[in-house]
C-alpha cells in the first residue's frame, strides 16, 4: 500500500525565537522538519522496510525552501516527494483547514491507504491537521500514535492519552498521527544524501487547487509572555523552607 | 453576491442568540476540574452554557453536570460507545447536537481526547478550530499560545460556529454546586463503526491529577534511575501534591510517559504560582525563571526538604 506523509518546515525547535507584533521573526533563522513530522516520516520508512508499504510520498506546503525539507524526507528513505508551493506563512497564515483541504486533494489524487504525519508543528502548536483531514475524508483517525501495527485491512493504533495509553483498532484506510515515542527518527547518511537528489519532487501551486486558503481566524497581534519576576537564590535548606512558609505561604 | 453575503451575515448576527455547549469530561461521574474551569471560559464569552456528558457514566454524571454554576441546560448521551471519546463517534455526537441547537461556541478542556474529536467534527462543520485558548477577549477573541509559549497570540475568529479547546489552567473553577440546570438527552448520533476501542492502561496513582494539583514535584535527568524518584514520590506526599518529569526522564525511562511536563506532555499550573528549583548547577537555565533556588544536590536537599516541612 502506497503512504503519504505530510511534513512541515518550521523554525529550528532550538532557535529562541524573535516576537514582532505581525508574528515571530523568521528572517534569517534556521529552519528545519517540524520533529513530529520526522517521527512520522521514520514510522513510514519502517513499514516500506517490513514490505507493508509499497511507496512512502512525502509531501510539504509552503515556499520554495519546503523542498529542502522534502529532500530530508527523501534522504531518509521516502521515494518521492510533491511540493504544494505558497507565499503564505505557514506558521499563521495558511491555517490547519486549509492544508488539510489541500492535502484532501492529494489523497485524492495519490489513493494512499494510510496518511501519517505528526501530531502538531511546533510554531502554530495547533494539532489539527491530522484530525482535519481524517474529517474531511471520512477515514477513520489513530492520534498521538505510540505504536502501529497494520494487520490486513486494519491498522492497530496505540495512543498517548491523558491518564495513560489506549488501543483502537481502525479500519483502513486511516489517518495516523505520530507522537514522541513512536520511534527515533534515524539520521541521513550522505550517500543517501547525494541519492535524494536524484529522487523526483513534483511542483504545484497552492492556488490551482481550487481551494479557498483564505484564513479563517485573524492573528491580531503576537505578543511575548508575560515575564517572571526575577527570583532570589538561597543557600540552604533551612532558608528554603522558612521561605516557603513565611514569605508564600506555600507549606 | 457580495451584498447578499453581507445581507445573510447579518441576519445571522442578529437571530443566533450566544450559547455555549461545553463538553464535559468525567472523573468517574463527577465532572472534572479542568471541564470546570471550561464552564468559566463559557461564562466570560457570555451566553447560555449547554453542558454535555457522554458515555456509561452519563445518568449520574449529568446530575453532577446540573449543579455546576452557571450551567443552563444538561445534555445526556448515556451511550457505551462514546466511554472512550472514539473520534469518530463524539464528532458525529457534536455535528447532531449543533445542527439541533445551533450553538455559537463548543468548548471542551484541552486534552488528547478534545485534540482528537473537535478539530474532526470542524472539518465537518467547515469550521476552523481554535486551540488551548489562555483567556476570552471577546467572544472572538481569545489569547493562544503559540512557539511552544514563547508567543501569545491574540486571533479572532471569523466563523459562525468557534469550536474552542481551552487550557484549564487559564481560568479558575466553576463551583461544583449552587447550579440548577434542566436535564434531557442529547440528540441520537449515527454510529460511524470505522474505529473501535481495544484496550488501554490506565497509570493508578493515588496522587492528585498532574494537569489539576496544587503542587507539583517535577524531575529530570538528574534523579539518573526510576528508583530514585520515589524520593519525589515521598516529597510530593507530604505536600499533597503530584510529580511530574522532564522528557528526558520519560525517554531515560525513570518514569512513565503521562507524568510528561511541557510541549509535548501536561502542562501544569498549580495554585501555587511560585516556581522552586533545586539544580546543583548554578548556570541551569531554571533559575531565570525561578521565584527561589537552591544550588545544591538534588539527593542531599530533597530528603532534608522532606524531612523538614
Amino acid at each position: 500500500m502506497k503512504v503519504l506523509v505530510p511534513v512541515k518546515r518550521v523554525v529550528d525547535y532550538a532557535v529562541k525565537i524573535r516576537v514582532e507584533p505581525s508574528g515571530v521573526d523568521l528572517k534569517n533563522v534556521k529552519m528545519s522538519m517540524n520533529p513530529f513530522c520526522e517521527i512520522a516520516v521514520e514510522e513510514a520508512i519502517r513499514l516500506k522496510e517490513k514490505k507493508v508499504a509499497t511507496e512512502v510520498v512525502a509531501v510539504s506546503i509552503g515556499p520554495k525552501q519546503s523542498q529542502e525539507t522534502l529532500r530530508t524526507a527523501l534522504a531518509m528513505g521516502a521515494d518521492r516527494g510533491i511540493h504544494i508551493s505558497t507565499d503564505m506563512r505557514t506558521d499563521q497564515e495558511l491555517q490547519p483547514l486549509a492544508v488539510a483541504k489541500l492535502l484532501k486533494e492529494i489523497v485524492i489524487k495519490e489513493d494512499p491507504k494510510l496518511v501519517i504525519c505528526g501530531k502538531q508543528s511546533i510554531d502554530a502548536d495547533a494539532a489539527q491537521t491530522g484530525p482535519l483531514l481524517a474529517g474531511l475524508l471520512d477515514w477513520s483517525q489513530g492520534t498521538f500514535a505510540s505504536k502501529v501495527a497494520i494487520e490486513g485491512e486494519s491498522a492497530h493504533v496505540t495512543r498517548e492519552t491523558d491518564a495513560g495509553i489506549e488501543t483502537l483498532k481502525l479500519c483502513l484506510p486511516a489517518v495516523v498521527t505520530a507522537d514522541l515515542r513512536l520511534n527515533e527518527p534515524r539520521y541521513a547518511t550522505l550517500p543517501n544524501i547525494m541519492k535524494a537528489k536524484k529522487k523526483k519532487i513534483e511542483i504545484l501551486d497552492a492556488e490551482s487547487f481550487g481551494v479557498d486558503l483564505t484564513p479563517r481566524i485573524e492573528i491580531v497581534e503576537v505578543k511575548e509572555p508575560a515575564s517572571r519576576k526575577a527570583g532570589i537564590k538561597v543557600t540552604s535548606v533551612d532558608e528554603l523552607v522558612d521561605k516557603l512558609k513565611n514569605e508564600v505561604g506555600v507549606i | 453576491m457580495i451584498s447578499r453575503q453581507i445581507i445573510r451575515r447579518v441576519a445571522t448576527s442578529r437571530n443566533a442568540a450566544m450559547s455555549t455547549l461545553v463538553v464535559a469530561e468525567l472523573n468517574q461521574s463527577q465532572i472534572s476540574g479542568p471541564t470546570l474551569a471550561t464552564v468559566t471560559a463559557a461564562n466570560k464569552i457570555g451566553g447560555d452554557i449547554t453542558m454535555l456528558v457522554l458515555g456509561s457514566q452519563a445518568g449520574p454524571a449529568a446530575e453532577a453536570a446540573a449543579k455546576v454554576a452557571g450551567v443552563k441546560n444538561v445534555l445526556h448521551a448515556a451511550d457505551p460507545k462514546y466511554d472512550h471519546f472514539v473520534a469518530e463517534e463524539v464528532a458525529e455526537l457534536l455535528i447532531a447536537a449543533q445542527k439541533a441547537s445551533n450553538y455559537s461556541h463548543v468548548l471542551a478542556p484541552s486534552s488528547n481526547a478534545s485534540k482528537n474529536y473537535l478539530p474532526r467534527a470542524g472539518a465537518k462543520l467547515d469550521t476552523a478550530p481554535i486551540s488551548d485558548i489562555l483567556a476570552v477577549i471577546d467572544k472572538d477573541t481569545f489569547l493562544r499560545p503559540t512557539y511552544a509559549g514563547n508567543a501569545i497570540a491574540q486571533i479572532k475568529s471569523k466563523e459562525a460556529v468557534k469550536l474552542i479547546t481551552v487550557r484549564p489552567t487559564g481560568f479558575e473553577k466553576a463551583a461544583a454546586e449552587g447550579g440548577n440546570a434542566s436535564v434531557s438527552p442529547a440528540p441520537e448520533a449515527p454510529t460511524v463503526g470505522k474505529s473501535t476501542f481495544v484496550s488501554e492502561e490506565v497509570s493508578k496513582s493515588e496522587r492528585p491529577d498532574l494537569s489539576s494539583a496544587r503542587v507539583v514535584v517535577s524531575g529530570g535527568r538528574g534523579l539518573k534511575s526510576g528508583e530514585n524518584f520515589e524520593m519525589l514520590y515521598k516529597l510530593a506526599d507530604k505536600l499533597g501534591g503530584a510529580v511530574g518529569a522532564s522528557r528526558a526522564a520519560v525517554d531515560a525511562g525513570f518514569v512513565p510517559n503521562e507524568l510528561q511536563v511541557g510541549q509535548t506532555g501536561k502542562v501544569v499550573a498549580p495554585e501555587l504560582k511560585t516556581i522552586v528549583a533545586i539544580n546543583k548547577d548554578e548556570e541551569a537555565p531554571i533559575f531565570q525563571v525561578a521565584d527561589y533556588g537552591l544550588v545544591d544536590d538534588l539527593f542531599k536537599v530533597v530528603p532534608e526538604l522532606t524531612e523538614k516541612i
